[in-house]
């Protein structure tokens, strides 16, 4: 399974800033190994934010996204002490799910 | 004729000073570049992964490296990476965090010391214990002043030696280290090269390794630094904690003496 992601959640004025950083590879398919063989296209697809049982951020990859990728949002509603949920699904089908806390100011 | 000569000096007048600034300006995007992606630096997944291996079970002895002694004592990290190199009265030599970190995993966990050093640098989708390690006490060290020991003779003999290989040319290009870190104001292509003979480049190259490096999105230890700088001068393989591998770190180290360690960092 992959590790966790890192994700940080913090108030900044009358939003809540995300910054999650998820551990993949994010194989493009088009990489040789050192045989020579193609090693399987193996990356994120889709990206899925949730707060307080609303998605707030929703997105879908493709394999031009970095290694380890780094996101960093803003959203509007969130009060510190209120959870965070973000999840990824890759076109292998690996997924991973972690939820941080939001944190004051 | 000499109207000819005027307009060319004139050309010349305008043309410099623009190249400078295009220069500076380059360096400063650059600067800005290592600012932005330092707030999402990918080590941190490293350094998360890294706490974790020091305090997993490993080896025919089923231990952790949670006993193992980096210089400060048994099991203490913080701050373990800005004193190292430094010499260990148990194995009679100077060691780096790599070659103390083989030391522990041999004689705490019972692995051979081919089995500790079998996997020194990560890879795509290899990851490497020891890389991983290497980022988490690397980071337990940040914000804190390099100051190795050169209190035994053997610290001393480690420097003095590390000093001979870093002047010291040879290879099918005649090189040495100091070829493109002897001088001030030296690039290859973009890249500035620190002069490591002066002590505030030396200080903010050793202070940022390891780093991610995020053209190979791993993360990188001073000892592969080492490696691929031999690489490039078309020297022999450094070997992985060689006695030479360590005498140059306790150079460089000693050159960083009194910076303020600021790894894991994140370079291009």
């Amino acid at each position: 399974m992959a590790d966790a992601m890192r994700i940080r959640a913090n108030i900044v004025g009358d939003k809540v800033e995300v910054r999650v950083l998820m551990s993949h590879e994010m194989e493009t398919g088009q990489r040789k190994d050192a045989r020579g063989d193609i090693v399987p296209a193996h990356f994120i697809q889709n990206v899925t934010v949730t707060h307080a049982g609303k998605t707030v951020l929703s997105a879908q990859w493709g394999p031009a996204i970095s290694k380890n990728p780094f996101v960093h949002f803003r959203f509007k509603g969130g009060k510190p002490g209120e959870k965070v949920t973000i999840s990824w699904v890759d076109n292998q089908g690996d997924k991973r799910t972690d939820e941080a806390t939001i944190s004051g100011g | 004729m000499a109207k000819a000569i005027w307009i060319g000096f004139v050309a010349l007048a305008i043309a410099l000073p623009c190249f400078a600034r295009a220069q500076q300006d380059t360096q400063k995007e650059i600067e800005r570049y290592r600012e932005l992606l330092q707030d999402g630096n990918p080590s941190e997944l490293f350094e998360a992964r890294g706490a974790e291996h020091w305090k997993t079970k490993r080896g025919p002895k089923n231990a952790s490296l949670e006993r193992c002694d980096l210089g400060r004592g048994a099991g203490v990290v913080k701050g373990a990476y800005v004193q190292l190199p430094r010499y260990f009265a148990d194995t009679d030599k100077v060691q780096d965090l790599e070659s103390r970190l083989v030391s522990c995993m041999v004689a705490l966990q019972g692995l051979s010391s081919e089995e500790a050093k079998r996997r020194p640098y990560s890879g795509p989708g290899q990851p490497s214990v020891m890389a991983d390690l290497v980022a988490w006490i690397a980071s337990e060290s940040r914000g804190m002043r390099i100051a190795p020991p050169q209190s035994h003779p053997k610290e001393r003999l480690a420097y003095q030696v590390g000093e001979k290989i870093f002047y010291y040319r040879a290879g099918p290009h005649d090189f040495a280290c100091a070829t493109c870190h002897g001088e001030d104001n030296k690039r290859i292509r973009l890249q500035d090269l620190p002069n490591l003979t002066n002590a505030g480049d030396a200080q903010r190259a050793f202070g940022t390794w390891p780093a991610y490096r995020v053209s190979q999105g791993e993360v990188r230890s001073m000892q592969w630094r080492l490696y691929d700088c031999f690489r490039q001068q078309r020297f022999p393989e450094l070997e992985f904690t060689s006695d030479a591998a360590i005498a140059l770190i306790s150079f460089l180290a000693k050159q960083a003496e009194g910076g303020t360690f600021e790894a894991p960092a994140i370079k291009r």
